[in-house]
This record gives structure tokens, C-alpha cells and sequence, in this order.
């Protein structure tokens, strides 16, 4: 039987060491293709007609004197006159034309007639009193509440309690599935009963309260208890490249799509249906993607727009790119989080009781509910959570869905508790190592090194920094957990008979080192230098691959890479192993060669052994998972610890990071350039997000006020302070097997920056991001200026 | 963008002609840093684009202990922070060193700095200088006003003054002069450049002195006397590449040690560049200690009135202004 297990990465040239990307630079010199640089010849522009109104009804659409108009190519009505439009920018009518400038001509000439409705894009807080809304679930509120990845037993849990109010197809389900839906879900839609739709318009949905213990009686006899209010508003993914696709139509009705997506295998199935194409005509291709942080899973209903123009304009390619306004409109949000929490302890500073009351918006959808109390498991609990549905574009996962608000929410409290009872956070924490949950050891062993990078014990004061001037300065620190076992998998190895390596997936690399992950493992096992594999992804007609979500794809990706490696180096050996006179078992393959172990002047260089494959290349296929390989090579369950150190002006608001420590495990790590890159990165965006970005709604009109990077702002270099990384490794970690790293490290961010900032100026400022006003607003309220 | 005529005369004379009586007619092209994306949003619709960066008499900088600064308005922001001719007015160096990013300073000339339009958010989508709700009241104030102005706001003009070099020229009591065919004598007006700003008292009127076929052709800077001081504080709440929120630009003339007179200038708080005379006649007669700085910058936002969302402004303000003071009595 074949070793599949991960060898020691002590004994591996590649395995845990510092390796820069294959495809760098190609990237750092410009010759990468991106989605955005596809301009075939003949190439058509696609641009859409959105509507101005957060809510309207369409009540005609005119576009002959956009049809007239030369240049103009094809036109494609998305919504008919008498649909309801619950979001401003949400698309109308696609047009495509010669050139950009013409389509939007084009887009001017259509008239489009509406019939303006009420909006409310308000995620204030929702009045008191609101009766918790136990109707059933309509279809819609179904496919937010998957959409706001609202957890599967919750799901099932409503889908039993509250029923139905709409029976499906079958066509429906399958989407679903395709989705993404877990087929549990499914079956618990399946079995729902079906019961007449409620008759609310409140745009407020309130869950029934969750209890656990007896709260009551836990903060009655606590030792110390503090309330407080906490909450992240919508932020945009701000993908550098935007949402957009090329479609164009082959001659025996074949259609190829250059798409950027986080989801190459998937795209095809889901383009399949609404452009009434069998999906095994459809080719999907990306070599490259300039973002997606949990944005890009769908083939968008502007992608279908653009497959439908082409086909109408003859087959033509028809490249359709939102603008960045678009972006902010319409392709994703993260969902606000809010809570009003009361939160208590014992003398020593373990939790006993918390209460919440949470609120915030992901959309029409209502948005997520942030998993409070993050991470602690407070034996004494109460919980109730209003969704509020807004007149904005829906929310989509970013990047750790529902945990980086959850954190804010929990570690505030927590750090506003241990400052009541005068302790030092980093022992309050340690004083609840039993109920941090599986991952309680390593959050233990994370914080001390944690505490030694920041020099916690020497920089840590108590609430206020009481020096004189009128800048302040304070640590604060959070800690966060995700899943990240790796997707499913497959891949086509090939070693050539000329020696050259080759591998094909249809996978997609975001950035992260997708390919340079693959083509380390496949060198390692198969005791080859690293340029000598090339790595194929980003078609769809190399074998599926999962999505990159959910930090799945490095533990998918690299059990796979490894299962097929060995299976290849196997076969190998058994054709080499004559030509060497020992068995296959006997041999060994390292430093390009293949030789007897016991033996090693008996060898053949790695290119005479492969001339020994034969005539065609020696072809196997990798998966993941694959149970008559084990043992399983990923693994599932991180945790992390980050510190930040922070500057306040009080006489400004300016918050300014000096430093951040992130001390993170992801099982075992097959780089550790990437991964440091990843958790660097995570950082950039935790800060931007802590102290900069909002969505900004516009109460009157319902339009986004800074759909722009100028006043949505984004942390640049010198924003960013100083970033230490730090990543787990030898036993107890090395040992779990790979997971996935990219969500984890961007929970924390906002907690522990809030908290440095409280700690600095000695008054907590309750919402992020943690701005000039903000901060003012929550001095004026007492703190240390 | 919609389509335009396109025109590049070498002449000042020819500039005139080209542009027209209206703002629709013709629109001076000359960094097209601010101007291009106006008309990419579809805020602004000239028909005609006059690119004046062929008219090199209007280019490059000069100095005279006489008569002070000269600068011509195509001269970029990369080439003022580039010039020697500055170094008799360091607050201008600190002001244009910091403005914007280096792609934006390669670009943009100080002509179009100074008749650059406002970032409101309201006017950048369409919906004018004095936006209104359905209902006649102004959208502003009904709406999100957290970088609206805090002065000068009588009118119903809300938007802030968006250049951060015009309120350093101002404290060095700059002149501006005007190319106007239809001026009389040599087709030149001067002003000076406080006044070139104005706030609109309707949704028709222009936030500059200046009309559709006219051009400013340079700023004039008053050779600095020997013992002026001055200071410059700017509050942006990123480290590079971000708006101001307040900022202030202070210059003191001083007998000794106290203060004979004073210019402080406030930008992102009022449609104007905000010159506080209250905040000026604190200072006279006093030195410049952490009190009497103080005492100017609350007397800078005494006639302060905010809206809904933008008091913390009134803070940043006076925290700008306390800032400028230190920094020209030598504090740092
Ligand atoms: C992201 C960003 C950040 C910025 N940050 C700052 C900052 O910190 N501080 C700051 O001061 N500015 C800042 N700017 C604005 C920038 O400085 C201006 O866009 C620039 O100065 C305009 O000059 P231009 O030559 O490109 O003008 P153009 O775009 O060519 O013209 C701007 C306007 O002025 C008119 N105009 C131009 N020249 C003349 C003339 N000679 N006579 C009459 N009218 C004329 C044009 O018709 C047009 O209406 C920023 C801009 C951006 C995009």
C-alpha cells in the first residue's frame, strides 16, 4: 500500500519552507492576463441600464431609439415592465455595443418608465418590542438566508418551526444545490410544511430568543457585569478587478466564457439552464483574478446578459465589466452587525452570562447572525437577533462571513469587562482557557507568543493612557477561529516520458499561491526540482475543483496533488525498478534521481527513468477526498491570536496602527511565504476595515453616497503600520494535516484595534470603523483628552 | 462620456473665442485630473474641450525680491514642489507637497487646482452645487452631511472648498489674474484671491469669480516680508491620498515676539476658503503661546454652525487651527 500521509516537513526541500510564488513574475511584470485585459478582435462592450430608485416598479421600457443607433449590436430586456425592483442599480435592460462609448449612448437612449416606491435602507436600531416573526419562509427569504450563509442546523431549525410558503420545482432545488446548498437543507425544504405567506411589510424579522442556563440568575449573583453596544456597518469587498465575464458563442452552439470567479468548475452548471445550454458545451476559462474575497461564487446575472447579447449579435464576443459604482451597487456587501450585549464574570474573571440583542442588514435579505458570544461558550446565555431588510444590493460572503462582526461584538465586551474589573485582557482571557472551546490549547500557546512579539507586559497599561500630550496609545487584542478543511479535488497528473511533469485542475488561484502550493507538493514527492512541474488551472475542461471559499482550497488542492504524486512515483518505480534490479518497493526517488535505497550508487537521473514510461505519458488522477487512499490529508478547525498597538490623536480622532501581532495556525503549512502573505494581507484589510470602509446609504435618495475609492476609503502603505507575523508549527500542528488559512486571520483585526483604541483613550468607541467623528463623538463622552 | 469638439489654440486671444458664453458651450481642458472625470460621471457635459497646455507663456514659475511669486497657471503641483522659486514660501511647499497623490501632481496645474469644482458627493452625482429634495429643503441637510461645511452656510451651500493650496496662497495674500476679452485696457483682471471664491446664492451661480469665456492665467505672491511666519496644519484621516477633513493655514507678521498682524485660512469647512478675521484679531498684540493659540481657534469656529453629522468638524477645526498657530510660533 501506498504512503499518502504528509511527510516530516523537516526532511522535505520544499514542505513548510519559504518559497516565492511560480507565477510572481509574470504578475509583478504585467504579462498576467487578467478577465479585464480580454479584448479579442471584434470584441462588443456590454453595458446595462440600472435602475436610479431603491425602489421602484418598471412600468415601460423603450428602446427603439437605442436600437437605431449605430454601432448598437444587440439588446436583451433583463426585468419586464410590471417587476418590482428592490434595489437601486439593479439591472433593467443590456445593451452591446462596438465600442464602450456607444453602449452607453445606447444606455442613455432607453427610456425607462417607474413608478417610484417607499424605500428604507436604515440599519438603525430596530424598535423595542418587536414580536419575534414566526411566519413561514418565503422563497426569497430562503435564498437570502442561504445567501447571508446562515448556518445549516439554524436553517433546518426555522425550515421545521416555521414552514413554507411556496412549493418549488425541481429545477429550483438544483439550483439550490448547485448553489452550494447542503443537501440536508434541502431535504429539510422538502419536508417543510407548507403554510400560507405572512402578510408583513415590516422590514424588521425578529428570531425568537434563544436561552441557554439561567441567565437571570448568573448576573444577579455576578461579580461584575457591563453593557455595552457594538456594531460594523456594510462594507464592499473592492475587488481591483471588478465582476464581469466575455462570452461568445462557437458555431455548433458552443460558448466560451473568460469569467473572474473564485468558482471556475462551477460556472458552467450554473450558465447552463438560463441560457437553455447543455453546460458540457460551455467553456469556462480564467488564468487570473484580481480579487474576489467571497464576492465572485456565481455566474451573475450580468454574465448571463452578456452570453445573451452574443448570442444575439451573431456570436460575438461581448465583455460586459461593472465600473467600480457598479461594484458597490449591486456585486456584494458584507452584512452590518450591531448588539446591545450585557456580559458578566466572577471575580476572577470568568465569563458567566451573556444577553444580546442583535441586529443588521445584508439587504433585502436581512443579513446574517453574527455566531454570539464568538467563540467563548458562556454557560449562562440569552440571545434574539432582527434581521432588517434594507432597499440595497444583497450581501455576499466576505471573507470569514458573519465572524469578523461577531468578534467585534464579543471581544469588546470582553475587554469592556476586563477593564471594570481592572484586569489585564490577556489574563482575564487566560482565566477562560476552559471554555474557549477544541482549539483552547492552541489559543493558549498562540497568546503567549502573542504577548512576547507585542511586548504585552512591558506596553500594556490599564484604560487611558494617562502620559501628557495629546496623543494616546494602547494595545488591545482578539481572538478567532474558522473551519478550512479542504474541498473536493481532482487532478490529472502527468510525468512525460521525457521527464517533464505536468498537472491539470480546474481550479483557480486568487493570489494566494494556488499553483505554486500544487507544484511544491507534486516536486517533493516526486524528488524533482520545483520549475520542472507546470501547473494547468483555470479551465473547465481540466477535472472539477471546488470553489475558493471557505479557505477550502489549500487543504483541497494539496491532497489531492499529493495523492496522485504518489500514485505517479509508484507507477514509476514499478516500470524503473527492473532497469535498477531491485523491486519497486526497494527504490527510492530525491535530488532528481531514482535509486535503491539501501543503495544509493544504484540510481538512473530522474530523466532516464522516465524514458523507461514508454511511448505515452503515465496519467493518474489525484483526489480529495478519496477514502481507499488515507489517511485524510486536511483537516478542519484553526485558531488565531492577534495584538494591536495603536496611536490616537485626541485632538483629531486620527487613529494611526503602529503594529499588529498575528500569531495563527493552519495545520500544517506547505509555505510559509504564502501563508505569511495571506495572513499580511488579511491584516492590511482587517485594519482598512477597522478604520475606514462603510458603505454609505443615502436615507433620501437610497443610493450610495461613496461608490468610489475616494470616500470609501482603503488603508494605503502608510496606513498600515508594522506587521508581525507569526505561524504555528511542529507538533500538535505539522501533524493535523493542511488547512485552509484564508479567512481566520481577518476576524480579529477590528476587535483588536477597537480595543487598543479604547484602551489608548480610555472610552470605548462602539462602532467601526473607528473614524475622526467617531472617535470625538465617544471622547466627548468621557476618556482621557 | 458623451462627445465633445476638441480644440487646442496657442494663444490666450484664441482661448476666449473658443470657449464661449455659457458652460455648456466650452470647458478649458488643462490637467483634466478634476475636469475628465466630471464629464465621465456626466456632472459637467461641455461641448467643446479647449486645451489650453499649448499656451506656454502661461507655464513655469519666477521669482523676484520685488515683486514676489509668479506662477503661471499651467504650471503642475510636481513642478511647484520642484521649484526653487518656493523656497521663500514654506507653507506653500508644505501645502503643495501634500496635496493629492504624485500621479494626480504630475497632472494637475495649479490654474486647475484653483478652479477645480467641489467633492460633494451630492454635486459629483448629478445633483448641482445646492441639492434639493422632492419637497424644496436641501438635500443636505436632510441627507448625510458628515463632510459638509460647518461655515458660511447662510446661503444653503453646504459643499466645501476643495483646494488645499488656495488657502496657503491666500494666507501669503495671493493675487490672481484673469484673462476676460472682455475686460477693459490689456483684457487682464486681478483680484485678490480670496475673493476669486465665492459662495453661490443659488443652484445657477458658480463657487469663482470667473465666467464662462475667461481664463486665469497666474497667481502672484507678495515677496514674504522678513519676519513672517507661518503654519500649516491639515487633518486627513489617512497618512497619504485622502481629502482633508480641516485644515488651516496661518501667517503671522511679528514685531519681536508678539504678533503685528495675522492671516489664518481654514479650507474644508466652508464653501470658501474660510478666512477668519476673529481668529486673526485674537492673535494681535500677543504671543503665540498654547493659550492664545487656543483662544484664535475657538474664536475660528465661534460662528460655527453644524448639521446633523458634521459637529466633530468644529473640533477638527479648532484642532487645525491651534495647530498652524504652534507651528508658526515656532512650536512644532
Ligand atoms: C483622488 C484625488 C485626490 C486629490 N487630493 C487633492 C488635495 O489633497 N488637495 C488639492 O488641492 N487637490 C486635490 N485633488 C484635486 C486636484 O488637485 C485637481 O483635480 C487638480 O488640481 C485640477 O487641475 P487640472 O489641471 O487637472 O484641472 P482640470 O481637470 O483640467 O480642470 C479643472 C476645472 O478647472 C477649469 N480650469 C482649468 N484650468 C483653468 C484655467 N486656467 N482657467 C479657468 N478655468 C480652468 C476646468 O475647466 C475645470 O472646470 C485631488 C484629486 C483627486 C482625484
Amino acid at each position: 500500500m501506498s504512503q499518502y500521509s504528509w511527510p516530516d516537513p523537516a526532511t522535505q526541500p520544499l514542505l513548510g519552507k519559504k518559497i516565492l510564488r511560480i507565477d510572481g513574475p509574470s504578475k509583478s511584470s504585467g504579462r498576467a492576463k487578467y478577465t479585464y485585459d480580454y479584448n479579442p478582435d471584434g470584441l462588443l462592450a456590454g453595458k446595462i441600464v440600472r435602475c436610479p430608485y431603491a425602489h421602484a416598479r418598471i412600468t415601460s421600457i423603450d428602446t427603439s431609439a437605442a436600437e437605431k443607433m449605430p454601432g448598437v449590436k444587440a439588446i436583451e430586456i433583463v426585468q419586464k415592465p410590471g417587476t418590482e425592483i428592490f434595489w437601486a442599480g439593479d439591472e433593467i435592460v443590456g445593451v452591446a455595443a462596438v465600442d464602450e462609448g456607444t453602449a452607453e449612448d445606447a444606455v442613455r437612449a432607453i427610456k425607462v418608465g417607474y413608478e417610484v416606491l417607499p424605500h428604507f435602507v436604515s440599519d438603525a436600531e430596530p424598535p423595542k418590542n418587536l414580536a419575534p416573526d414566526t411566519g413561514p419562509i418565503s422563497q426569497d427569504d430562503f435564498e437570502s438566508m442561504e445567501d447571508n450563509q446562515v448556518p445549516d442546523d439554524e436553517a433546518i431549525a426555522i425550515l421545521k418551526k416555521q414552514g413554507v410558503s411556496f412549493t418549488a420545482d425541481e429545477k429550483w432545488y438544483k439550483s439550490m444545490e448547485g448553489e452550494g446548498t447542503d443537501p440536508k437543507v434541502i431535504a429539510a425544504l422538502r419536508a417543510a410544511k407548507v403554510l400560507p405567506p405572512s402578510e408583513s411589510k415590516s422590514p424588521y424579522k425578529r428570531t425568537a430568543t434563544q436561552k441557554q442556563g439561567d441567565p437571570d440568575k448568573a448576573f444577579a449573583s455576578a461579580a461584575a457585569t457591563h453593557e455595552g453596544v457594538y456594531g460594523v456597518p456594510c462594507i464592499v469587498h473592492c475587488c481591483m478587478e471588478s465582476h464581469g465575464s466575455a462570452s461568445e458563442w462557437g458555431g455548433s452552439n458552443d460558448l466560451t466564457v473568460h469569467i473572474s470567479t473564485q468558482n471556475l468548475s462551477g460556472i458552467a452548471a450554473q450558465m447552463a439552464e438560463p441560457l437553455n445550454t447543455p453546460a458540457a458545451n460551455i467553456r469556462v476559462l480564467q488564468q487570473n483574478i484580481g480579487g474576489g474575497f467571497g464576492s465572485k461564487f456565481a455566474a451573475d446575472r450580468w454574465d448571463i446578459v452578456a452570453a445573451k447579447l452574443s448570442k444575439s449579435a451573431g456570436g460575438k464576443p461581448v465583455k460586459m465589466m461593472l465600473t467600480r459604482e457598479e461594484e458597490f451597487e449591486v456585486a456584494g456587501m458584507r452584512p452590518s452587525a450591531y448588539a446591545r450585549v450585557k456580559l458578566a464574570a466572577d471575580k476572577s474573571g470568568k465569563l458567566v452570562a451573556w444577553q444580546s440583542n442583535s441586529w443588521g442588514t445584508g439587504g433585502m435579505g436581512g443579513g446574517g447572525t453574527p455566531p454570539i458570544p464568538y467563540i467563548f461558550d458562556v454557560p449562562n446565555q440569552r440571545k434574539q437577533h432582527t434581521a432588517v431588510a434594507t432597499n440595497q444590493g444583497s450581501a455576499r460572503a466576505w471573507r470569514a462571513p458573519n465572524h469578523p462582526q461577531a468578534a467585534l461584538i464579543t471581544m469588546a465586551a470582553f475587554e469592556d469587562l476586563a477593564a471594570q474589573l481592572k484586569m489585564d485582557p490577556v489574563d482575564m482571557l487566560r482565566a477562560n482557557m476552559d471554555i474557549l472551546g477544541p482549539r483552547a490549547k492552541t489559543y493558549a500557546e498562540e497568546l503567549e507568543i502573542a504577548e512576547q512579539l507585542m511586548g504585552w507586559k512591558q506596553n500594556w497599561h490599564p484604560r487611558g493612557d494617562k502620559t501628557a500630550g495629546p496623543v494616546k496609545r494602547g494595545l488591545g487584542l482578539s481572538i478567532h477561529t474558522w473551519g478550512g478543511r479542504g474541498h473536493n479535488s481532482d487532478q490529472d497528473l502527468s510525468i512525460h516520458p521525457d521527464g517533464s511533469v505536468d498537472l491539470k485542475v480546474g481550479s483557480q488561484d486568487l493570489g494566494t499561491g494556488t499553483r505554486t502550493i500544487i507544484a511544491m507538493v507534486i516536486a517533493d514527492t516526486l524528488g524533482i526540482p520545483l520549475e520542472q512541474v507546470t501547473v494547468h488551472i483555470g479551465d473547465n475542461r481540466y477535472p472539477p475543483s471546488g470553489g475558493s471559499g471557505g479557505s477550502t482550497t489549500v487543504g483541497g488542492v494539496s491532497s489531492a496533488a499529493r495523492r496522485g504524486a504518489v500514485d505517479a512515483r509508484d507507477m514509476l518505480l514499478e516500470k524503473v525498478a527492473p532497469a535498477l534490479k531491485a523491486k519497486p518497493e526497494e527504490l527510492e526517488v530525491a535530488n532528481g534521481v531514482v535509486r535503491v535505497k539501501t543503495d544509493p550508487s544504484r540510481s538512473l537521473s530522474w530523466k532516464d527513468a522516465c524514458a523507461k514510461i514508454g511511448a505515452v505519458p503515465l496519467t493518474v488522477r489525484g483526489k480529495n477526498p478519496d477514502k481507499s487512499k488515507p489517511p485524510d490529508l486536511t483537516n478542519s478547525g484553526v485558531g488565531g491570536v492577534q495584538m494591536a498597538d495603536v496611536s490616537v490623536d485626541a485632538e483629531t480622532g486620527i487613529v494611526r496602527v503602529n503594529k499588529m501581532v498575528a500569531v495563527q495556525d493552519c495545520g500544517l503549512v506547505v509555505n510559509v511565504e504564502t501563508a505569511e502573505s495571506q495572513v499580511k494581507g488579511a491584516l492590511i484589510m482587517g485594519i482598512s476595515y477597522a478604520l475606514y470602509e462603510e458603505k454609505i446609504l443615502d436615507p433620501v435618495t437610497g443610493r450610495v453616497l461613496n461608490p468610489n475609492l475616494e470616500f470609501y476609503r482603503l488603508a494605503g502603505l502608510n496606513d498600515v503600520g508594522e506587521l508581525v507575523v507569526h505561524m504555528m508549527t511542529g507538533k500538535g500542528y505539522d501533524d493535523r494535516g493542511v488547512i485552509g488559512l484564508a479567512e481566520p486571520p481577518v476576524v480579529s483585526p477590528g476587535a483588536a484595534i477597537s480595543n487598543a483604541v479604547a484602551n489608548a483613550i480610555g472610552v470605548r468607541v462602539p462602532f467601526l470603523p473607528l473614524t475622526p467623528a467617531r472617535v470625538i463623538d465617544a471622547l466627548e463622552q468621557g476618556g482621557v483628552a | 462620456m458623451r462627445p465633445f469638439e476638441y480644440a487646442s489654440p496657442n494663444s490666450k486671444e484664441q482661448v476666449a473665442a473658443l470657449l464661449g458664453t455659457s458652460w455648456e458651450q466650452g470647458a478649458i481642458l488643462a490637467g483634466g485630473t478634476d475636469l475628465l472625470a466630471l464629464m465621465k460621471d456626466d456632472v459637467v457635459t461641455p461641448r467643446r474641450l479647449v486645451n489650453v497646455k499649448g499656451i506656454d507663456t502661461l507655464r513655469g514659475t519666477s521669482y523676484q525680491p520685488g515683486n514676489g511669486l509668479r506662477i503661471g497657471a499651467l504650471t503642475t503641483i510636481a513642478e511647484l514642489a520642484d521649484s526653487k522659486d518656493l523656497a521663500q514660501y514654506p507653507m506653500l511647499f508644505e501645502a503643495v507637497t501634500e496635496a493629492a497623490s504624485p500621479q494626480i501632481r504630475n497632472l494637475a496645474t495649479i490654474g486647475g487646482n484653483m478652479c477645480q469644482r467641489p467633492r460633494c458627493w451630492y454635486f459629483r452625482s448629478g445633483m448641482g452645487l445646492m441639492p434639493m429634495t422632492k419637497d424644496g429643503k436641501s438635500l443636505v441637510v436632510a441627507g448625510d452631511n458628515r463632510y459638509a461645511a460647518i461655515l458660511g452656510t447662510q446661503t444653503g451651500a453646504y459643499f466645501v472648498s476643495p483646494s488645499t493650496i488656495a488657502p496657503a496662497l491666500i494666507a501669503y495674500g495671493a493675487k490672481v489674474r484673469i484673462y476676460s476679452a472682455k475686460a477693459s485696457g490689456s483684457g487682464v483682471r486681478e483680484l485678490p484671491l480670496g475673493r476669486f471664491f465665492i459662495t453661490p446664492k443659488s443652484a445657477k451661480e458658480r463657487e469663482h469669480d470667473l465666467k464662462p469665456d475667461e481664463m486665469v492665467i497666474e497667481l502672484i505672491v507678495p515677496p514674504p516680508p522678513q519676519n513672517l511666519k507661518t503654519g500649516y496644519f491639515e487633518v486627513r484621516q489617512k497618512a497619504a491620498f485622502d481629502w482633508p477633513l480641516a485644515m488651516a493655514a496661518v501667517a503671522l507678521q511679528m514685531d519681536g515676539n508678539t504678533v503685528k498682524s495675522a492671516r489664518v485660512v481654514m479650507g474644508h469647512v466652508a464653501p470658501v476658503p474660510w478666512v477668519s478675521d476673529e481668529a486673526a484679531a485674537t492673535l494681535v498684540g500677543k504671543t503665540i503661546t498654547p493659550d492664545t493659540a487656543m483662544a484664535a481657534a475657538n474664536a475660528a469656529v465661534t460662528k460655527a454652525k453644524p448639521l446633523s453629522m458634521n459637529k466633530y468638524k468644529i473640533t477638527l477645526a479648532k484642532a487645525a487651527v491651534k495647530r498652524a498657530v504652534l507651528k508658526a510660533g515656532g512650536a512644532a
